[in-house]
């Protein structure tokens, strides 16, 4: 348990509206662009994903995943209360979108 | 390391503001054509006013290249009688569009004369709107030889409200035959080839920089528009644009009645951005607004509920057959071919359903069967429609990677289960300033387009009414001089803006925000008397006195998001006016007086306007079709009217 603990005040819910791929990601900013409420800012370090300052703006347009000119870099990442239910129509199971 | 809180852990401090503090700059900017706001409006009133040959300048609160509600794509255009395929006369569905009491005659003509001509300069610019690559053969509405997909929707029927439905007869309507009027679009390649052509034509582009105020011949309220303010919100510059017209292109205000602090950008239908800045400048700057006493319900997209559009039916899924959680098919209609259009229960219909629910005769949940659709629809329906629509790529995208098929699964929905919202959970309605057959408002110099011409928010709309505002204002602009900007007038708007990131400690602007929706939610709702609205004018009074001077922004981002609040805080002030002013309840404008019960007497039949005027609130009337002759004014107004455009 080397980690530091720090005083941090709660993390705004949801945090992650979505998820970088820092392998992919080679942090053009075009996401931080084309975002219309700047959830984004860039990363301090060049090169890499940016930094979700403003989770709790995000309104779920996917511009930034829709856009992303190296698909694979982002995903998007529903709230838990946000995920979809459906059922396969031939077994009645009912799934849900659990990734 | 991509959340801020990654950044302590690591770094023990968090990331830099990654951007250039300016609050000490002043940029003068000027042109002949302003427009404020860059999202479909703003983009084809800059483009339309620029092929006039002057110069234009547009400012977007994010960046243009995806900003506005119509940023992320648009599936459908609405009312283009003047299609190819059409089967009305454009006059007629224009005069059939106006019948609903309150809403805009002036841009609805315009909408249905000009919105196909709108729709192939979308095409010139790159904009699909055919099937090109045949990816629809054989599907219903799919016309081989223009390639052109006629959408279900509005097909004979076309109202959101139960008990409002019904079939649409015209004259210029062969029996037996669709109206035809709605277009299947690819809008999500729209915004990309505005912004670039807006680029080739020479329009300055200014994104990131809220417009705050517009500024008057002499600083007077109610004179001529000759410019704005605004600030950038990454560097905190201040900007002054000095103009001979201006566009006012901004949308609605979706947020003024409901805020959910942790979901700040998720409480509605729209982006945290739809503020209602425009309506609350052009109320400062003494323009008469009208309809602003009408009221929306805010059903789904709140945070507290599923996602608009993420479950099955809950918005408009064409042609998806909704059944119960034993596949027993629901009287609720599809939005689709079957039932031409319909998109929510007839009142009888949801009442049989409710009792279904309680019987047992309908189990719960309900799902969209897209298996049970022929392929091509169902294709349609996932792929272009909510392919293309607003805020829905990634839903059908995030849902397939999640392992969702489309041929297989029944997609959930979750009426009734998520259950209704509050009463008090309201839309500001869509009211805004005035406009003449020109689209200028009551202020010389300031032209209006979109969803701000107190009309709904619909893609085509916006377009049409921002081409047409943007020649006007582009022709004005021709016509008059210079104006001398007032120094006191600017001074003041930058003391008011800049105050907030002067405090080292305050309440921040979500706080603010949820005190301003509360007051609207207590005293403005479902329960409305003359004692309420009183009440609310306090509130609001109160808080601009008391938590305004309060209000504390820590970086510029923060600072547009607190200025935002402040044009809720005037939003709410000239609704909760026009509230007092309409002494009658009225159905259409979802309006009720406990103290005036009468729904809709005759003597109400009327638009009320309210304005300042040396800073005191000026209530008037104009008849409810005040444009006159919707056919010969527009003709009047419009000889030289030149069509599709020809040019460079």
């Amino acid at each position: 348990m080397a980690k530091k603990t720090y005083a941090l005040p709660n993390i705004t819910t949801p945090a992650t509206p979505v998820i970088f791929n820092p392998e992919i990601c080679n942090g053009c900013n075009h996401c931080v662009e084309v975002c219309q409420v700047d959830v984004y800012i860039p990363n301090p370090e060049k090169g890499k994903p940016p930094v979700i300052l403003h989770p709790d703006e995000c309104w779920y347009c996917g511009c930034c995943v829709n856009d992303c000119p190296r698909p694979g870099s982002i995903a998007f990442n529903w709230p838990v209360q946000q995920r979809a239910y459906w059922k396969d129509k031939a077994t009645g199971k009912v799934l849900r979108d659990s990734q | 390391m991509t959340r801020w809180h990654d950044f302590i852990e690591k770094d023990g401090r968090p990331p830099a503001w990654p951007y250039p503090i300016h609050y000490d700059k002043e940029q003068e900017i000027d042109t002949d054509v302003l427009i404020i706001g860059g999202g479909i409006a703003g983009c084809w009133a800059a483009i339309s006013a620029a092929r006039k040959g002057v110069r234009v300048t547009l400012v977007e609160k994010g960046d243009t290249v995806r900003s506005g509600a119509g940023g992320p794509g648009c599936d459908h255009w609405c009312n283009a009688p003047a299609n190819p395929l059409s089967n009305v006369d454009p006059d007629e569905w224009a005069q059939h569009m106006t019948e609903p009491p309150y809403s805009n005659g002036i841009g609805t003509q315009i909408q249905c004369r000009e919105d196909w001509d709108t729709l192939l300069e979308m095409e010139q610019m790159g904009g699909k709107i055919r099937d090109t690559k045949d990816e629809y053969v054989g599907a219903k509405g799919r016309d081989e030889k223009t390639k052109l997909m006629i959408s279900p929707r509005y097909t004979k029927v076309h109202s959101y409200i139960p008990g409002m439905q019904k079939p649409v007869t015209l004259k210029s309507n062969p029996e037996g035959k669709l109206n035809n009027v709605v277009i299947r679009v690819w809008g999500s390649t729209f915004k990309p080839v505005l912004k670039r052509e807006c680029k080739r034509l020479g329009v300055k582009i200014f994104d990131r920089v809220m417009v705050t105020s517009l500024l008057t011949e002499k600083g007077v309220q109610g004179a001529r528009v000759i410019g704005a303010t605004g600030f950038n919100n990454r560097t905190g510059e201040f900007m002054v644009f000095k103009s001979k017209a201006a566009v006012l292109a901004t949308a609605g205000d979706w947020s003024l009645f409901l805020m959910n602090t942790e979901l700040a950008g998720y409480n509605f239908f729209r982006s945290r951005t739809t503020t209602g800045d425009g309506a609350a400048m052009a109320w400062r700057a003494g323009a008469a607004l009208t309809v602003m006493e009408r009221n929306g319900v805010l059903m789904l997209g709140t945070g507290f509920k599923h996602t608009w559009y993420g479950g099955a039916g809950d918005a408009s899924y064409e042609n998806v057959p909704i059944v119960d959680a034993n596949g027993k098919r629901l009287p609720w209609p599809t939005q689709g071919w079957e039932d031409a259009g319909a998109m929510r229960p007839t009142p009888e219909n949801m009442e049989k359903i409710i009792k279904g629910i309680q019987s047992g005769e309908y189990a719960l949940p309900f799902y969209g069967d897209f298996p049970g659709m022929p392929e091509v629809e169902r294709r349609a329906t996932w792929k272009l429609m909510l392919g293309e629509e607003s805020t829905t790529r990634n839903i059908t995208e995030s849902y397939e990677k999640g392992g969702f098929d489309p041929a297989k699964h029944l997609l959930q929905n979750y009426s009734f289960i998520e259950g209704n919202s509050p009463a008090q959970w309201r839309t500001a309605g869509g009211g805004g300033p005035v406009v003449d057959w020109d689209l200028k408002s009551t202020l010389d110099g300031l032209y209006v387009a979109g969803e701000q011409t107190f009309s709904a928010g619909d893609h085509s709309y916006a377009a049409a009414t921002g081409r047409y505002a943007g020649r006007k204002a582009a022709d004005y602009s021709q016509q008059v001089g210079k104006a001398e900007i007032s120094k006191d007038q600017v001074t003041l708007e930058k003391a008011r803006i800049y105050a907030p990131v002067r405090r080292t400690e305050g309440i921040d602007w979500k706080e603010l925000h949820a005190g301003i929706a509360r007051a609207m939610q207590y005293f403005c709702s479902e329960y409305k008397t003359e004692h309420l609205l009183k009440m609310g004018l306090d509130a609001l009074k109160e808080i601009e006195e008391v938590f305004v001077p309060r209000l504390y922004a820590l970086d510029p981002h923060k600072l547009m998001r607190g200025i935002e609040d402040l044009s809720l805080l005037a939003h709410g002030q000239a609704i909760i006016n026009a509230s007092l002013a309409r002494k009658a309840s009225s159905r259409m404008l979802n309006f009720l007086r406990i103290d005036y019960p009468k729904v809709d007497p005759p003597d109400w039949h009327k638009f009320v306007t309210v304005q300042m005027e040396n800073n005191k609130v000026k209530v008037g009337e104009m008849p409810l079709d005040y444009w006159g002759d919707m056919k010969a004014n527009y003709e009047a107004r419009n000889k030289d009217y030149a069509g599709v455009y020809q040019g460079k």
